[in-house]
């Protein structure tokens, strides 16, 4: 029995590496690789007919496994299968980190789902409120709701957009500069973003295409994602790379830091850094930089 | 008598001076006496050196009971010729009492084994020895204990005396009329022919035997005609699908490829690491794939590797033909690739194994090697490797290079997964002894990495790049936790295969394996 901390709700999720939580060979070990989150699908990667043993499988790995700093996602059936609440139960009696709600619609769903965890939380003794969500939006009603979604609950740390379904209701296909998508993902991060909670990419699914997906995930950190969707340990390396600060970005974030608390604790306000005229606001998107710089091993420093 | 590596030796084979082993270098600076074969004259102006059949070499060559065979294994798994001069000498000639001298014995050789149950092979010296012979050996039917020797082991233990070759069998594919020998321009294909270079120099006779006669003069020959007693021309001296196999690919196994890219930071942390640098790599999964990301980091320093050696394939050719290799010196070829370019690509160079490994001559390439990345069945937190005997205490590999490019190189990376099914590959105590651990630098598994404590300075390097690591002691506590803590295994007294060390010395043995009685 492996105790696992306390999920935090905000935290570094840069990459989710989904894995069929039916293949111990698979998850055993999935956090080796250095992923943020692994993301363990009971869903689509499961034959119908296999979904109970998943959830076997799945149970005993967060039983037993300890998977240390790595964050633990489950993805669970759609709410218009048979199969989703007992996937909660399955989650919550496991201590799972947080669950996926898969083609999310609406602020109902998410309440759906979190009375369920609430219940099952009761069950099974774990801590209410422990049990994170994070909404799939795979449906233009989904993107169209997209605010309502991501401001439903107080468990709520993310909202990610599935590409494959997503495009098929749109009638279109991945298409190289992003244009298929390109709405959708911003309408998705600025209800994220007015949310408060962070947002993800889906992912991308040609694995001998390495231009092609280097190229989505710098539009990925253009755009202002926190992260992104992957279904091979080899992707993770390429988007902890491109989501990494520059040192230069290091060394400024740090002396803004330093410039606001100093200048804070004499009694100012506005002032400038090398020139820029700095204010509070800039804080927080400074410490966000110190922070995926320590995750990336480019800062040591204590500001953060 | 306990040996520098905690290994208990049997005083009956502390004579004539062998040693137990003492730790890396013990022998170095010491003098050595070469021995000398003593071989026949051929004065008389002569035609072809062709004979009509192995039996008829082995007759011209005087051979008889109790002689030693020497063969070599460049012809891998697909080697027919084991087989058959085996065969003509104990069921044609009715001799017995033989001993095979072998660089390695993979399981094309199995039926071997039926000649040591039937006690006419008596003795068995190699590097590898697997398949049903490993298995009889282990079960103590061969009369004396097998002698395992690394690739450079071997040579110094020829060339020293200690293994008199009576007649050297060279399976070559192709050969002229008078025994100049090429690994290439034939049916069976397999490049270098390194290994067979000392047999020919220091054997009483020498037997040529190949599938491809060639015009006169066969040049340039990798074995030479001045050594040569008798060449024997067969149908086909092998299966060269399993000579050498097509091009070697780079694995996308995610995990090989994380622990190549952490082989590949290690590297590239220490100060060898710059223009001109050395390098070899074994050809399992993540050494390969090891390749690949040091490439990278040359373009990333804009540096290029000096030389590489070792047994070679597809991808080091590669590097050499894009330039980012000086040069390539090679004593086996793994794949079609490799092969096809040895003497025929600028720079890429045969070696014999002496000039590759052996610890007793003037200027082995091994003791000149920054880098080597090998594999490991199982690393104790002695940091000793074994990579010779299974888990159930049977002879199933080979040493080869191993031992000696650890101890020649400045740093020695061993990678290998943490876990094999329910093998934990980094254990309390490995069940053989292959390479010492004074030999071994860092062990890069998939989950961790741990350097010697016998390298600080390699600490320290690691620490400056920000590469995590932890104790070896972890990693073993990490495979044991995960899959369990196997019994020891229970042995009877008898000694099956005594392990030299590189330098001579006895480095473990391996005893008769008891039945497994829970």
């Amino acid at each position: 029995m492996i105790p696992r901390p306390r999920p935090e709700r905000f935290r570094l999720r840069r990459t989710m590496m989904f894995m069929n939580a039916q293949k111990p060979g698979l998850i055993k070990d999935a956090y080796i690789y250095g992923v943020d989150s692994i993301m363990l699908d009971l869903e689509d990667a499961v034959a119908e007919n296999q979904k109970d043993s998943a959830r076997f499988s799945l149970y005993h790995a967060l039983k037993t496994i300890d998977y240390g700093e790595t964050e633990v996602i489950v993805r669970i059936n759609g709410l218009d299968t048979p199969h989703w609440q007992e996937d909660i139960r399955v989650c919550v009696a496991g201590g799972a980190d947080g669950i996926r709600i898969a083609k999310c619609e609406s602020a109902n769903d998410v309440k759906t789902v979190e009375n369920a965890v609430e219940k099952a939380e009761e069950e099974f003794g774990v801590e209410n409120g422990r049990t994170l969500l994070m909404a799939a939006l795979e449906s233009p009603k989904g993107i169209l709701n997209a605010y309502e979604i991501c401001s439903a609950s107080e468990r709520m740390f993310g909202v990610a957009i599935s590409g494959g379904d997503f495009r098929k209701c749109m009638q279109t296909t991945p298409q190289r500069d992003g244009i298929d998508m390109v709405v959708a993902r911003g309408q998705m991060l600025i209800a994220a973003r007015a949310a408060g909670i962070q947002c993800f990419d889906t992912v991308f699914t040609n694995l001998d295409d390495n231009e092609g997906f280097l190229e989505e995930v710098k539009q990925n950190k253009a755009m202002g994602f926190d992260g992104k969707s992957l279904i091979n340990p080899k992707q993770i390396r390429p988007v902890h790379e491109i989501f990494a600060p520059t040192e230069k970005e290091v060394i400024q974030a740090e002396k803004i830091v330093r410039a606001v608390r100093e200048n804070a604790a004499k009694g100012l306000g506005v002032f400038t850094v090398d020139g820029k005229m700095i204010d509070i606001a800039f804080l927080p998107g400074a410490e966000r930089t110190l922070r995926l710089a320590r995750a990336c091993g480019m800062y040591e420093g204590d500001l953060v | 008598m306990i040996n520098k590596v905690g290994r208990d030796i049997p005083d009956f084979l502390l004579k004539d001076g062998k040693e137990v082993y003492q730790g890396k270098n013990y022998m170095d600076g010491k003098y050595t006496c070469k021995a000398s074969p003593k071989t026949r004259r051929y004065e008389r102006p002569q035609e072809s050196k062709i004979a009509e059949s192995i039996v008829k070499a082995l007759k011209d060559c005087g051979a008889k009971s109790g002689m030693t065979f020497s063969f070599h294994h460049h012809l891998r798994d697909g080697d027919f010729v084991v087989n058959m001069v085996m065969k003509a000498a104990i069921e044609e000639l009715g001799l017995d009492n033989l001993t095979i001298a072998a660089t390695s014995l993979g399981s094309a050789h199995d039926p071997i084994a039926d000649y040591i149950e039937q006690g006419k092979v008596v003795g068995i010296q190699t590097s590898g020895i697997r398949g049903r012979m490993g298995e009889v050996v282990s079960a103590g039917k061969l009369k004396t204990p097998a002698i395992i020797r690394s690739h450079g082991g071997r040579p110094r233990a020829i060339e020293g005396g200690e293994v008199h070759i009576d007649i050297a069998f060279i399976a070559a594919p192709t050969s002229d009329c008078v025994g100049n020998c090429r690994g290439i321009g034939g049916k069976s294909n397999c490049g270098s022919l390194g290994y067979a270079m000392t047999d020919a120099k220091y054997a009483d006779h020498v037997v040529v035997i190949t599938d491809c006669l060639v015009d006169f003069p066969n040049m340039p020959a990798s074995v030479e005609a001045i050594d040569v007693d008798s060449v024997v021309v067969v149908d086909s001296i092998g299966n060269p699908k399993k000579i050498a196999s097509a091009a070697a690919r780079i694995s996308q196994n995610p995990r090989d490829l994380m622990m190549a890219e952490n082989v590949a930071k290690v590297i590239a942390s220490t100060p060898y690491f710059k223009d001109g640098f050395s390098f070899q790599t074994g050809v399992g999964g993540p050494s390969l794939a090891a390749n690949l990301f040091l490439e990278k980091y040359m373009d990333e320093r804009e540096i290029k590797m000096g030389w590489a050696i070792g047994g070679i394939c597809g991808p080091m050719v590669e590097l050499l033909k894009k330039g980012k290799v000086g040069k390539v010196i090679d004593v086996q070829d793994f794949d079609l690739d490799a092969v096809n370019s040895i003497n025929q690509t600028p720079n890429h160079f045969e070696m014999s194994a002496s000039q590759y490994a052996n610890p007793a001559n003037k200027g082995a390439f091994v003791n000149k090697l920054d880098f080597v990345v090998l594999a490991a069945l199982e690393i104790d937190t002695g940091f000793n490797v074994n990579v010779l005997t299974g888990s159930d205490g049977v002879l199933r590999g080979a040493p080869g290079g191993h031992p000696d490019t650890a101890a020649g190189s400045k740093c020695c990376i061993i990678v290998t997964p943490l876990i094999r099914g329910r093998m934990a590959t980094v254990c309390e105590h490995v069940v053989t002894v292959t390479t010492p651990g004074d030999c071994v630098d860092v062990l890069v598994t998939d989950y961790g990495i741990a350097v010697n404590p016998l390298r600080p300075d390699l600490i320290e390097c690691l620490d400056k790049a920000g590469i995590k690591h932890v104790t070896i002691e972890e990693l073993k506590e990490k495979a044991y936790s995960l899959v369990g803590r196997p019994d020891d295994l229970q042995w009877e007294d008898k000694v099956v295969a005594v392990l030299e060390a590189r330098d001579g010395t006895i480095l473990d043995v391996v005893k008769k394996i008891k039945p497994y009685n829970p």
